[in-house]
């Protein structure tokens, strides 16, 4: 059996619409109206997004007291699915006992998917909200501590969003 | 003496000419951009007013490309051609009265062509091969498509074109487009006294100047860019600027048949000097061309565009019987009165 086509309902035109103009005209004014409706277009340099908690943007490290939350465990060096982070522990006078002599990231590597802030016990390490990351060379790609060590006030939001999630 | 104002006159008209072809590519931009609900290239100069001079800049820089087995020599002549006929069909174009400047009894019109409207028909209908040659030998499939169609579509148009413009012929008497420039004194303008005549030929520079609703030549979705798909850098740029050079001198064609040309309606009434008047008048020109130019842009952004056996119906079957028939109206109207 042959399948039936669905039927289009098509009114059929009047006289004097069967001359265009008239549409055409009422065309015009619907296009001419929405020069001066509001644009949508945002002026990027001069006026910036302002991304929402939920956002990860550049992993950076929690910097409390003046020193970071890390203890090098290493677990977010394990977890990088795109071997993006490098992490060198020693010891130190501190509570925590341990720290990183040097934490790397690979901005070329990393792909944003914030594993090393879900495994991260101590909430070290978290996905901030700057999506701003340009160089002009490979070496300025690796970030080192001194790039991402960031106070905790700034990173408050993505805490608070954190906790509220898990 | 003559030909050095000659000269001068076709230098300040190309110069005119090439700057509002450039300005009527923002001013498409912009107007575009508003339509779609954004701004629109605002960032070279003030309100983006030196975008057209960054474009010009990045074209030049940019490699030109010629695609192997294609025939170089028409490959090049083709974007020639288009610019050529873009450019010279406006030497015929009355864009003011008389003006006395320095003692020199000046006519603002490149070439006094007695036959002018014979002359406009038979470069436009020239301008198709630029397109059809382009498209030949480039010697590949989309280029030749767009080509093939643009000269079917051309020789369509071009028959009601015709057509419409008797009408205005017939009620000037002349094929002098001085003449039938100063016939339209006052508010006698032409799109009142032949309104069919005014929509057919509109209709049919769309057509001529391959402007959206009948953009066959180079519809995007069927034909990536049409017939200049594999032309680059400054010859790209060549095909881009004939395009809306196209568009300036059919506007500035619509202007003079139909809305009057340089006739500025009571100006004479203001009592200012005659130098004065001819300025008003020559700024009216341009003005009422730009006001066409924003119509034929606003269209663009309104009306889809139409199937290929649309546009043959509406050409033949639509428009060629209404030109006739305006033609028959207007020769009975003349001849009773």
């Amino acid at each position: 059996m042959e399948k039936q086509k669905p039927i289009i309902h098509r009114k059929d035109l009047r006289w004097y619409e069967q001359f265009y103009i008239p549409q055409i005209i009422a065309g015009m004014k619907i296009t001419l109206t929405q020069v001066f409706r509001p644009k949508f277009t945002r002026q990027y340099p001069e006026v910036k997004w302002q991304p929402p908690p939920s956002f990860r943007g550049r992993p950076v490290l929690v910097e409390q007291n003046g020193v970071e939350r890390c203890v090098a465990c290493g677990l977010c060096s394990r977890v990088c699915p795109a071997l993006a982070i490098e992490v060198q522990a020693s010891e130190t006078e501190l509570s925590k006992e341990r720290y990183p002599v040097k934490f790397e990231i690979n901005m070329l590597r990393c792909i944003f998917c914030s594993f090393c802030e879900e495994v991260c016990p101590e909430e070290a390490i978290v996905m901030s909200q700057d999506f701003e990351l340009t160089f002009t060379r490979q070496e300025d790609g690796i970030f080192g501590k001194d790039k991402l060590l960031t106070p905790l006030d700034k990173l408050k939001d993505r805490l608070e969003f954190l906790r509220k999630m898990r | 003496m003559e030909i050095i104002i000659t000269i001068i006159k076709i230098i300040v008209v190309l110069g005119v000419m090439l700057g509002c072809v450039a300005y009527i590519v923002l001013l498409e931009r912009r107007l575009s951009a508003g339509i779609q609900n954004r701004i629109g290239p605002n960032r070279v100069g003030w309100q983006g007013l030196l975008q057209p001079i960054a474009d010009v800049m990045k074209l030049v820089f940019k490699e030109d490309i010629v695609p192997t087995k294609a025939n170089r020599f028409i490959h090049d002549l083709a974007p020639i051609i288009s610019i050529g006929v873009a450019m010279t069909t406006f030497a015929v174009i009355p864009f003011g009265d008389r003006i006395n400047l320095f003692g020199y009894d000046i006519k603002l019109q490149i070439a006094d062509v007695n036959i002018g409207i014979l002359y406009i028909l038979a470069l436009t209908s020239l301008g198709v091969y630029g397109l059809t040659l382009s498209g030949w030998s480039s010697n590949s499939k989309y280029p030749l498509l767009g080509g093939i169609r643009s000269s079917a579509q051309m020789i369509s148009y071009e028959l009601s074109m015709g057509l419409s413009i008797i009408g205005v012929i017939m009620i000037a008497g002349s094929l002098e487009l001085d003449t039938i420039v100063e016939a339209q004194a006052g508010w006698r303008w032409n799109i009142i006294l032949q309104p069919i005549g005014f929509i057919t030929f509109v209709v049919a520079a769309f057509a001529e100047t391959n402007r959206l609703p009948f953009d066959l030549p180079e519809a995007e979705p069927e034909l990536v860019a049409g017939y200049h798909t594999e032309y680059s850098g400054m010859k790209f740029a060549l095909f881009y600027l004939s395009e809306y050079a196209n568009m300036f001198v059919a506007s500035a064609i619509i202007t003079t048949l139909f809305l009057g040309g340089w006739q500025v309606p009571f100006v004479h009434s203001l009592g200012l000097p005659d130098f004065w008047v001819s300025v008003i008048q020559v700024f009216g020109f341009l003005f009422k061309i730009i006001l066409i130019v924003a119509f034929f842009i606003i269209i663009r952004w309104t009306i889809p565009r139409f199937r290929y056996d649309q546009l043959m119906n509406l050409g033949w079957k639509f428009m060629l019987p209404i030109a006739i028939l305006n033609l028959l109206i207007t020769g009975l109207i003349i001849l009773l009165i």
